[in-house]
């Protein structure tokens, strides 16, 4: 029988999955190990991983990796690549970690052109913690800290990193991709591997950031999920390419 | 405009300010990467090696922040790569999150505080009120650091040059503890070159799982059991750090009734001071740690027993004075000299604190 599906190369053996039924954690890190796979970067990557639900990318990527504290993969992203110009340096990290505590290290990471690339997963709210209100989180949404909805006189407006990495001179590439559907994950493939190929080819830092679910915090069942990224976060956060200097 | 040029083979003697003294060290020391941000008085660390490592083509960033500088070196020495930071006080308070995290994840991150005065904001005159921060730490857990406190331009080098290759050795970050008084002044120095064997990074560095198993360095410790082995093995290891790498100097102690004892550019002071009490028939000698964590506890212990007081002489309000009174064990008498920061505290001043000490302790006697 032929075999036309397996788990990618890059994926550890016998990793234990631990997320949540429903959130595309599942999904966005199979997609990052089949491009690893694909353009031979497996042996030559080195991860600073971050805090939050994505801490566990080393449980599941067969791949170097060296944790960061929350906020600062980046930093350490520039110092591993700094010294180690030949290696594949990339972060994935939350919306709490990338655009919150790490906001700085974030947009210097951009402004510096580094030739690291960096994918976000925005579901809108701290998902480890039990569902906070996040830098992401939309208006009107309700989180254990927002209980009546998150409005601008209290918490003020959601932050959107891919319009505005794109705006920084060293951003080679900055897309927002979604996972609900089998179209939307072959754009975000074919995005995180732009965003992966703009460092190879030293053009820049490249970013992608990733709509996703979050369907024990939402109160949702998965199929709710996906349709609430399909139809509501799309609305705040619209899918598409902000930049692309390759082109 | 100082002379900015010194090679490393250079074995003669040059003047040479501690800031630039500690940056060439650096580079001599084979250091891959420099990430800092500025903050008098370090500032002229960056500033020589914005220079010098573009010229030399390793790694250089003006950071964002300090939180940021720290954690582009931990990514660095995850890759076997040499790296270091350096800054001052009140933003060496930004580095101990960093801290913990690279003792946990056995980092060999290498810091030199070149320290400000403070709380707070402080000022830019010379203190050592970071000695707490240091040794004891401020980052969250259980975890030690080493600290090697110079009091000479001369020793502004050499233990940069120890600085890289303890860490190494014992994959733990290090502090270097200088202060505005080393960094700011010009002494004759020797480059020399780096002392230390390379140290072989390859069982455990990040260089891509290439024909071996994938390596990931993390403290994360969902299971309870593993996080409680990682601690005492961290403490074991330090344990040995203790053995082999306790590091102090003494001056005179053979036959002293007091024993001075201060750390860093004081140590200066009191070996001054001890000369002139000397002159005045007192038996006074003096005691510097090198290695403030690990402290020479053993040593102070062992020099308590033939000895009547012991005064500490820190420019804090007693910092180091607890160590040392810990170590003493209630054996000796033991005071402390002390300014919390600004103009060194005088050999005079010393000389004059020491005789009023000696007269409050042992008036029918002195």
């Amino acid at each position: 029988m032929q075999q036309v599906f397996s788990i990618p190369k890059s994926i550890k053996e016998n990793m234990r999955y631990t997320f949540c039924p429903g959130c595309d954690h599942g999904i966005a890190i199979r997609l990052v190990a089949e491009l690893l796979d694909e353009m031979g970067l497996q042996e030559k990557t080195i991860s600073a991983t971050s805090i939050g639900c994505s801490v566990f990318l080393y449980d599941f990527l067969d791949i170097d990796c060296v944790e960061a504290p929350h906020g600062r993969a980046l930093a350490s992203a520039t110092g591993i690549k700094r010294v180690r110009p030949d290696k594949f340096v990339f972060t994935y990290q939350g919306d709490g970690d990338l655009a919150s505590i790490g906001l700085a290290e974030t947009m210097h990471t951009a402004f510096r052109g580094e030739r690291v690339s960096a994918i976000m997963i925005n579901n809108t709210t701290y998902g480890m913690t039990g569902g906070q209100h996040g830098p992401t989180t939309m208006m009107g949404q309700i989180t254990t800290t927002s209980p009546t909805g998150r409005n601008r006189e209290y918490y003020g407006y959601p932050v959107k990193m891919a319009e505005q990495l794109a705006l920084c001179d060293g951003t080679a590439f900055s897309a927002r991709v979604a996972l609900d559907s089998i179209p939307h994950i072959n754009e975000a493939k074919k995005a995180i591997k732009k965003a992966f190929q703009v460092q190879l080819d030293g053009t820049g830092f490249g970013f992608v950031e990733i709509l996703s679910t979050c369907p024990t915090n939402w109160h949702m069942t998965p199929e709710q999920a996906h349709e609430h990224v399909r139809t509501k976060m799309v609305e705040t956060f619209p899918l598409g390419v902000f930049k692309d200097i390759t082109k | 405009m100082e002379n900015k040029n010194w090679k490393a083979e250079n074995s003669e003697k040059v003047l040479i300010k501690g800031n630039y003294a500690i940056a060439q060290a650096a580079i001599n020391a084979g250091c891959e990467a420099y990430f800092g941000y500025p903050i008098t008085p370090q500032t002229e660390i960056g500033e020589y090696l914005s220079a010098k490592m573009q010229e030399l083509g390793r790694g250089y960033v003006c950071a964002e922040s300090e939180l940021a500088a720290i954690n582009m070196v931990m990514g660095a020495v995850s890759t076997g790569a040499k790296a270091m930071t350096s800054s001052s006080s009140c933003a060496v308070a930004l580095m101990q999150e960093a801290l913990s995290y690279a003792s946990a994840n056995e980092l060999p991150v290498v810091l030199v505080n070149v320290m400000r005065a403070g709380p707070g904001l402080g000022y830019i005159y010379p203190a050592q009120g970071d000695y707490n921060q240091a040794v004891t730490g401020g980052g969250n857990g259980d975890y030690k650091i080493i600290v090697l406190a110079p009091s000479t331009v001369q020793e502004c080098i050499d233990y940069t040059y120890r600085a890289f290759y303890l860490a190494q050795k014992y994959r733990n970050p290090v502090i270097m503890l200088a202060d505005g008084l080393l960094g700011q002044m010009m002494e004759p120095a020797t480059f020399g070159n780096y002392p230390y064997p390379e140290v072989d990074t390859s069982q455990w560095a990040l260089t891509g799982a290439k024909d071996r198993t994938s390596r990931a360095i993390y403290s994360c410790a969902p299971d309870e059991k593993k996080q409680i082995q990682r601690i005492y093995d961290l403490f074991k290891k330090f344990d040995v750090i203790t053995e082999n790498e306790t590091s102090y100097e003494e001056f005179e102690t053979e036959d002293a009734d007091i024993i001075l004892t201060a750390f860093g550019s004081m140590t200066r002071n009191i070996k001054a001071a001890m000369k002139v009490l000397r002159e005045k028939g007192l038996k006074v000698g003096c005691f510097r740690p090198i290695t403030l964590n690990p402290f020479p506890t053993k040593k102070i212990a062992e020099l308590a027993q033939n000895v009547k007081n012991f005064i500490v002489v820190e420019m804090n309000m007693g910092q180091m004075f607890k160590d040392v009174k810990c170590a003493v064990n209630g054996l000796t008498k033991i005071d402390l000299i002390n300014r919390p920061c600004g103009e060194w505290l005088s050999v005079e001043e010393i000389v004059s604190s020491v005789e009023k000490i000696l007269e409050k302790n042992y008036a029918a006697s002195v």
